[in-house]
C-alpha cells in the first residue's frame, strides 16, 4: 500500500509554524523581581577567576568572601572576620588580630584562625603560585596564636598594612594539598563567608549570585544578584534602555545619555584611578630631567579631561589623588604652560631646529610612546601628549601594541601606564617611584631614582603616626614635582547609572580595578528594595 | 556467487575500512598536536600574562620568575610537549589556564551545549536542503528555482559571523522577536523554553551559513537523477509526478548527499566556532579563541583534536554509510 507523500508546501508551512512558534515578541523586563529582590548587573569585564589567592576581590568587597577587616565608604576600615581592629606593636613589625566566632564557611565548615594562616602562608608560598605574592612581600609569617587570634609579623614596619587585611579568607582545606591555584577549585566554586554565595557561573555570559542566609552581618535584602557580561559600551547601554538591566558601568559620554531617564540615576564615582606618561629615565632624551619638568608643564590636562573623559576626571600631577585630602600637598603641582616649558628646554640647552623639533649636541628630541591597543582612553591621551609636546618642540611618535610587545621594550621607551588604590599614599606611590622597585615589571618601568622622594617614602611606610605620615606624603609630593619621573595626566572618574529601586547606596571612591566589586553596588549587601 | 556471501564480503569490507581510518588517525592526532604545539612555541603571547591578568601590572620580577617555574613555562618545549602527552595518555587532559579549571571539566561543561547548537544547525541545514533543493529541482528554471539557485551561490560567499551579526540586527534589535545572545535571559534559570529560545537564531544562522552547498548540491544530483533510465521508466508507466521524483529519483540523488554531508563537518566545526562566539553561545567552540589568545595549550590541544576527531569521524560516517548503502562503491584500501 503506498502511502500519500505530503505535498512539498506543508512541509514548508509546517516549518514555519515551528519557528514561529519559537519567535514569540517579548518584551524584557528588568530582573527586579518581585519587590526589588534581585537586580541585573551588566559588566564590561569578566573576573579570570574567583580565588582570592589569584586576586579575586584583592581591594576587599568581594560579595563572596569577607576580609579580616573591610572599609566604610570614607576609607576607614571596620573588623570583619575579625572581632576589632588589628593592633601593632610599637615598632610596627607585628600586627595581633582577634576573629570573630561562630562564622561558618559556604561549603559548612568553620571558620577559625587555621584558615587564615593557611590563606596568607599560601599566598607567600611559592609552590601556590599565586599571582598576590608580591602584594603581601612584607608578610614574614603569620602563625595562630590560639584558635581565634593571629598575629602577623612583618619583615619591615609597614603603616598601611592594615588595609591589605581586605583580601578574602579561604577554607584551609581548600588549600591543603601545595600546587598551583590554576586547577584551585575555588577558582570557579569559591567557599567563603561572604554576604552571596555562587549560584551559578556561566563563563562569557554571566554570574549569578544568591544571598547567604546565615551571613554574620544579616542575610541581604537583595537575594539575587545576575552579574550578566558585556564588552561592548554602546550594548551595555542597550540593554540597560531596554530595561534589561538594573545598573551598569558605562563611559561619562553614554551615562550622560540617561540624565533624563525617569528611573535612572547617574553615578559618578572619583578614583584614585590615574593615567600616566613613564618616562624612561635611561634614554638620552626623556633622561634629561629638564625633558621631563618641560613635559609636565607642557600638558594640558584640563583639556584632555574635557576633550576625552567628557569632563569627567581631575588633573593629576603626582599619584597622590585629591581624594586622599589629608595627604595632598596643594603646591605640588604644574601649571599649564607652554612658555616655560620652552624656556626650560631652552636653558637646558635643547635647540629648535627648523622642522620646530629641538635637539641637543646632534640629539634630536624624539622619543617613542608605547599605549595598549584597544584601550580608546589611552590612546586618546598618548595622541593629546604628543600633540602637546610637539607644540614645545619634542616629537613623540605613538604605537600602540598589545602587552607582549610593550613588555620587553619597558625601560626603552616610554608607555601609557593605569593604576591607582584610594585607601593609603603608599599603596601605589611606592612601587611606582621608589628606587628599589626600578624597573622591576611595570614597577617604576622607568627606572626613576630620587634620594629625597625614596626617604620621604620610607618615612610614611614605617611610621604608623598619622600627622607624621602626612608630612612625609607631603614633603614626597615637593620632592617629586621639583624633579619629576612621569607625566601623571588625569585621575578618571567612573561613571555608572543605576535604576531607582533601591536604597543604601553610598558614594565611595573607586580603586582602579572595578566591576562586580567596587562601583555603587560596592555595599549591596546592606541596599533594601524601595516599596 | 550468491547474495549472502556478497553482503558477508561487503560488511568485511566496511569493517576493514573503519579499521584503517582508525590506524591512520592515531598519527593523524599525534601530527596535529605537534603542531598546535609549535605554533603556540613561536606565539608571541605569554602564558604567564593570562595567569597574572592585571595583578601583573604589580608583581615583583622575581615573583613572575617563580610563578613561571612553578607552572612549568620556563622548561624546554620537549619536556612540555612530552608533560602534556603523557598526561593525555594516562587520561589527565591537563588544567586550562584560561578558564582556570581542569580541561575535562570544561569539556563536560560546554560539550553539551555545542553538540546541541550543531545537531540543530545540521538539522536545519538538512531540512532547508531536502525542501529547497527538491523543490528547485522539480519546477527547474521556475522563479523559485532561479531564486534558490542565486541565493545559494550569494550564500556560499558570506561568511557565518557576517550572517549571524545581520541576523542580530534584524530578528534581534529590529523585530525584537528573539533574544541578542546567551544561553538565557539575564536574570532567568536554564530552563528548556529559555533555552530553545536561545537555541533558534544561532541554531538557524549555523544552519542557513552551511545550507547552500548542500541546497545546490541536491538540486543538482535530483536532476541527474531525473534524467535516469528507471525515472523515465516510472514517468512512461503514468505514475504521478510526485511519486516519480520522492519515490524513484530522490532515494538515488540521496546517496551522494550523505558524502556531502560528512565533508562538510570541518565548515560546520568551524562555523560553530563563529557562532557560538557571536552569540555568546557557552560551547566548547567559543572557548577556542579565548584559549589561543591566551596560549592556553592544553585547551587548545584539546579542542583541536576534538576538532580533528569529529573531522575524521564526520568523514569515515559518510564512507560506510555510502558503502552499505551502494554496492557499487568500494571500500578504500
Amino acid at each position: 500500500m503506498r502511502q500519500r507523500p505530503v505535498p512539498l508546501p506543508a512541509v514548508l508551512l509546517l516549518a514555519a509554524s515551528v519557528a514561529a512558534g519559537c519567535t514569540t515578541p517579548t518584551t524584557p523586563t528588568a530582573d527586579g523581581g518581585p519587590a526589588g529582590t534581585s537586580i541585573t548587573i551588566g559588566d564590561g569585564s569578566e573576573p579570570d577567576t574567583l580565588n582570592p589567592l589569584l586576586g579575586f576581590g584583592e581591594d576587599g568587597v568581594s560579595k563572596l568572601y569577607d576580609g579580616l577587616v573591610e572599609h566604610n565608604a570614607d576609607r576607614s576600615l571596620r573588623p570583619a572576620l575579625a572581632s576589632g581592629l588589628p593592633t601593632a606593636t610599637p615598632d610596627g613589625r607585628s600586627w595581633t588580630v582577634g576573629l570573630r566566632t561562630g562564622v561558618k564557611f559556604s561549603d559548612g565548615t568553620d571558620f577559625d584562625a587555621q584558615d587564615v594562616v593557611a590563606t596568607y602562608r599560601a599566598l607567600r608560598d611559592p609552590a601556590y603560585a599565586s599571582s598576590l605574592t608580591s602584594d603581601y612581600a612584607m608578610i614574614s609569617d603569620v602563625v595562630a596564636l590560639d584558635a581565634n587570634t593571629v598575629r602577623f609579623d612583618l619583615s619591615h614596619p609597614y603603616a598601611p598594612f592594615p588595609h591589605k587585611l581586605v583580601l578574602g579568607i579561604v577554607p584551609s582545606e581548600k588549600l591543603a594539598q601545595p600546587g598551583p591555584l590554576e586547577a584551585n577549585p575555588l577558582n570557579t566554586e569559591p567557599v567563603g563567608t561572604g554576604p552571596y554565595r555562587l549560584a551559578e557561573w556561566r563563563r562569557g555570559e554571566r554570574l549569578v549570585l544568591e544571598a547567604n542566609p546565615d551571613y554574620f552581618g544579616g542575610a541581604p535584602a537583595v537575594t539575587k544578584v545576575t552579574v550578566v557580561f558585556a564588552t561592548d559600551d554602546n550594548t551595555r547601554a542597550q540593554r540597560m534602555s531596554g530595561g534589561e538591566f538594573d545598573a551598569t558601568v558605562l563611559p561619562p559620554t553614554l551615562a550622560a545619555t540617561f540624565a533624563d531617564t525617569d528611573d535612572v540615576t547617574v553615578i559618578t564615582h572619583h578614583s584614585a584611578d590615574y593615567r600616566t606618561i613613564a618616562l624612561p629615565t635611561h634614554h638620552p632624551v626623556t633622561g634629561d630631567a629638564a625633558v621631563r619638568l618641560a613635559l609636565n608643564h607642557a600638558v594640558n590636562r584640563q583639556g584632555m579631561i574635557d576633550a576625552y573623559l567628557g569632563g569627567k576626571g581631575v588633573p593629576a600631577y603626582t599619584p597622590i589623588p585629591p581624594v586622599l585630602p589629608e595627604f595632598v600637598e596643594p603646591a605640588a603641582t604644574f601649571s599649564y604652560d607652554r612658555e616655560q616649558a620652552e624656556r626650560i628646554l631652552d636653558q637646558a640647552g635643547w635647540v629648535k631646529g627648523a622642522d620646530g623639533v629641538r635637539a641637543r649636541d646632534g640629539v634630536p628630541a624624539r622619543f617613542t610612546l608605547m599605549y595598549a591597543a584597544g584601550d580608546a582612553v589611552r590612546k586618546d591621551l598618548a595622541t593629546a601628549f604628543a600633540s602637546d609636546a610637539r607644540a614645545v618642540g619634542i616629537e613623540v611618535s605613538l604605537e600602540g601594541l598589545g602587552w607582549e610587545a610593550i613588555d620587553p621594550r619597558l625601560g626603552q621607551d616610554a608607555v601609557v601606564l593605569a593604576g591607582g588604590r584610594p585607601f593609603d599614599p603608599d599603596l601605589t606611590a611606592y612601587p611606582l617611584l621608589h628606587s628599589s622597585y626600578a624597573a622591576n615589571g611595570y614597577n617604576n618601568p622607568g627606572s626613576y631614582a630620587n634620594p629625597e622622594v625614596d626617604a620621604a617614602l620610607d618615612a610614611g611606610r614605617h611610621t604608623t603616626d598619622p600627622g607624621q605620615r602626612a608630612v612625609a606624603y607631603k614633603q614626597f609630593q615637593r620632592a617629586y614635582t621639583a624633579d619629576p619621573g612621569m607625566v601623571f595626566l588625569a585621575f578618571l572618574d567612573h561613571t555608572y547609572v543605576l535604576r531607582d529601586r533601591w536604597q543604601g547606596y553610598q558614594e565611595v571612591v573607586d580603586p582602579h580595578t572595578h566591576g562586580l566589586t567596587w562601583g555603587p553596588w560596592w555595599n549591596l549587601p546592606s541596599w533594601t528594595p524601595i516599596s | 556467487m550468491s547474495a549472502g556471501t556478497a553482503s558477508r564480503g561487503r560488511g568485511r569490507a566496511v569493517l576493514g575500512l573503519v579499521g584503517r581510518r582508525l590506524a591512520l588517525a592515531v598519527p593523524v592526532f599525534g601530527l596535529v598536536s605537534v603542531g598546535v604545539f609549535a605554533l603556540g612555541a613561536i606565539s608571541p603571547f605569554d602564558p604567564v600574562y593570562q595567569y597574572y591578568g592585571s595583578r601583573i601590572f604589580t608583581a615583583d620580577e622575581a615573583d613572575v620568575a617563580r610563578v613561571r617555574a612553578e607552572l612549568g613555562l620556563d622548561d624546554g618545549l620537549l619536556a612540555q610537549f612530552g608533560r602534556w602527552a603523557g598526561g593525555l595518555l594516562s587520561g589527565d587532559l591537563g588544567t586550562s589556564r584560561s578558564l582556570r579549571q581542569p580541561v575535562a571539566q570544561v569539556l563536560a561543561e560546554r560539550l553539551p551545549w555545542t553538540l546541541l547548537l550543531v545537531c540543530a544547525g545540521l538539522a536545519v541545514a538538512v531540512l532547508l536542503a531536502l525542501v529547497f533543493g527538491v523543490w528547485a529541482a522539480w519546477r527547474q528554471g521556475g522563479w523559485l528555482d532561479r531564486v534558490v539557485t542565486a541565493v545559494g551561490h550569494g550564500l556560499e560567499g558570506v561568511p557565518p559571523f557576517v550572517l549571524a551579526l545581520g541576523a542580530i540586527a534584524v530578528f534581534a534589535l529590529g523585530l525584537r522577536w528573539l533574544p541578542v545572545a546567551g544561553l538565557t535571559d539575564a536574570g532567568a534559570a536554564a530552563s528548556p523554553g529559555q533555552v530553545a529560545r536561545h537555541l533558534v537564531l544561532p541554531a538557524l544562522v549555523l544552519g542557513v551559513s552551511q545550507s547552500p552547498w548542500l541546497v545546490l548540491h541536491v538540486r543538482q544530483s535530483l536532476l541527474t537523477a531525473l534524467a535516469e533510465d528507471h525515472v523515465t521508466g516510472a514517468r512512461a508507466r503514468g505514475l504521478a509526478e510526485h511519486v516519480v521524483v520522492l519515490r524513484h529519483a530522490l532515494p538515488t540523488a540521496l546517496l551522494p548527499f550523505v558524502t556531502v554531508l560528512g565533508a562538510r563537518v570541518p565548515e560546520l566545526v568551524t562555523g560553530a566556532v563563529l557562532v557560538e562566539e557571536v552569540f555568546s553561545w557557552p560551547g566548547v567552540a567559543a572557548a577556542v579563541v579565548r584559549a589561543a589568545l591566551a596560549v592556553d595549550f592544553p585547551l587548545l590541544a584539546a579542542l583541536t583534536l576534538l576538532a580533528t576527531a569529529a573531522v575524521l569521524l564526520g568523514s569515515l560516517l559518510a564512507d560506510v554509510a555510502t558503502a552499505l548503502l551502494d554496492p557499487r562503491v568500494a571500500t578504500d584500501g
